[in-house]
């Protein structure tokens, strides 16, 4: 399994294609609605250098908040994405993300980002968040905790080892998308729908 | 008799266990499924992560999906006991086993878009209280997660797009077409509740109880159990597989409920569950003893 070092250059995205596996390393954003919003609501300063270069992780973890006031990550896998489908491609522009975190896949508009902005759709499995937690190796700092809630925070996480695949790349390949389409054709065949 | 702090110790273990340790009959129906796939393929793949993921949480006793869901209680009780004791314990228990990690933080309240912080919040968890004859206690605990929750849908019959009418037909062509839409996003290989008749509200509820019932369970009803089947094997047809990444297996079982219904109204109310199919079932006597159940 190949290994991608974030945060990464636009080429890099570009060499990856729909079905490559991938480890990741480095330091990456936990992000979902609310963060989603409120980065979008204004530029967030503290919060850019993070994401430049490096993937929002669409996850709200269970953490554990240790004595000594350090957190770790107790379960953690990644939530539904298409919720994102109306904010994610002009974050991904704004903040210079090279790529998105989650499962379940997204639509056009994002997928269209993807090509323009040079970031690719990376898929972890739904549901694993021991397999995931166990990536996740420390717990740097956190963002809008008190805000938003544990789940919707932005938590600054450091990765080694964090398996996923590409789904959606840079050139308008989606898996997820082929995936509908025929599974729609047979749908319609089975139940002599065809339109 | 137990205290009600004694009854919110034994709600707590009945949250852990749900939480994290997957009931054997899915874990054999995912391993069945992690071998239908072909070796080196995506879907092949995602359920060795979710086997080896369900292992963790289970030696581990950590929570096997961070979204614990939303926690849904059906207890029967002997006639006499408090149905608002019960109720108050079962929000406790969810409170205090959030403060363990074994839930999370999950009720936010949408007029403030605050979190509650710890787990309970009104209509959270959701708790179905019913008087029966047997001096025992039995708790049925449900987590059900938002993703999956987000593909429960209703038809109302007939529906000319889908040539559905009101009949079995009909039926099955509505939870075909749930299964399509939803994709990979309830986190397939998940499983269907369905319940046809009932009103808006009471349909979904049986869709979700019916959840309850263990995969390799028969309907009683002979051709609801022939279709249950059906299903079943046409929606692993439609290669929508593990996480919608292509596949053999997009659904572990469909279970099919029926309510009596208005003559005007004919509801088809899906509920998806995931792959994480976190049921848990306890027997408890007078004397606090727990029975575990499938």
């Amino acid at each position: 399994m190949a290994k991608l070092t974030l945060p990464c250059d636009v080429e890099t995205i570009r060499a990856l294609k729909v079905g490559d596996f991938l480890e990741l390393e480095g330091r990456i954003v936990t992000g979902r609605d609310s963060a989603h919003h409120w980065l979008l609501e204004h530029h967030q300063a503290d919060v850019a250098p993070l994401l430049a270069g490096s993937v929002i992780y669409h996850c709200g973890p269970v953490v554990k908040r240790h004595e000594d006031g350090h957190y770790s990550f107790v379960a953690a896998g990644p939530t539904t994405s298409a919720r994102e489908e109306p904010y994610q491609a002009d974050v991904i522009g704004r903040y210079g993300l090279r790529g998105v975190i989650g499962k379940g896949g997204m639509g056009a508009k994002t997928l269209k980002g993807l090509q323009e902005h040079g970031a690719v759709y990376l898929h972890a499995v739904g549901g694993t968040a021991q397999v995931l937690a166990q990536a996740v190796v420390e717990v740097e700092q956190v963002f809008m905790l008190k805000e938003f809630g544990v789940p919707e925070a932005l938590w600054v996480i450091r990765v080694s080892g964090f398996p996923v695949v590409v789904t959606m790349d840079s050139h308008g390949g989606s898996l997820h998308a082929e995936v509908e389409k025929a599974s729609r054709q047979k749908l319609e065949q089975m139940l002599g729908l065809a339109s | 008799m137990l205290t009600p702090e004694q009854w919110t110790a034994k709600l707590v273990e009945v949250i852990a266990r749900a939480s994290t340790q997957l009931p054997p009959d899915v874990v054999e129906a995912l391993r069945r499924s992690r071998d239908a796939e072909i070796e080196g393929s995506l879907a092949r793949k995602a359920l060795d992560s979710i086997l080896h993921n369900i292992e963790l949480a289970a030696s581990n006793w950590q929570p096997i999906c961070q979204d614990t869901g939303t926690p849904l209680f059906w207890i029967h009780h002997p006639i006499g006991m408090s149905t608002r004791m019960l109720v108050a314990a079962c929000e406790e228990a969810v409170r205090r086993a959030t403060g363990k990690q074994l839930l999370r933080p999950n009720a936010v309240d949408p007029l403030t878009e605050k979190n509650t912080g710890h787990g309970q919040a009104p209509g959270i968890p959701t708790v179905h209280c019913e008087e029966w004859d047997s001096p025992e206690v039995e708790v049925r605990l449900l987590l059900k997660g938002g993703g999956c929750e987000n593909c429960g849908t209703q038809y109302t019959l007939p529906n000319q797009a889908l040539k559905a009418d009101r009949n079995l037909e009909g039926v099955r062509r509505c939870i075909l077409d749930a299964i399509q839409k939803a994709q990979g996003k309830g986190c397939s290989p998940g499983i269907i509740g369905a319940c046809f008749g009932g009103d808006r509200s009471s349909g979904y509820v049986e869709s979700k109880r019916q959840l309850l019932r263990p995969l390799p369970d028969h309907n009683p009803i002979p051709e609801i159990d022939a279709l249950e089947q059906d299903i079943v094997a046409q929606s692993n047809q439609l290669d929508i597989g593990p996480m919608g990444f292509g596949g053999n297996t997009t659904v572990l079982g469909v279970k099919i409920g029926h309510l009596g219904r208005l003559p005007a109204s004919y509801f088809v109310s899906i509920s998806y569950m995931c792959w994480a199919d976190r049921r848990a079932g306890a027997r408890i006597a007078a004397d606090g003893t727990v029975t575990w159940l499938e």
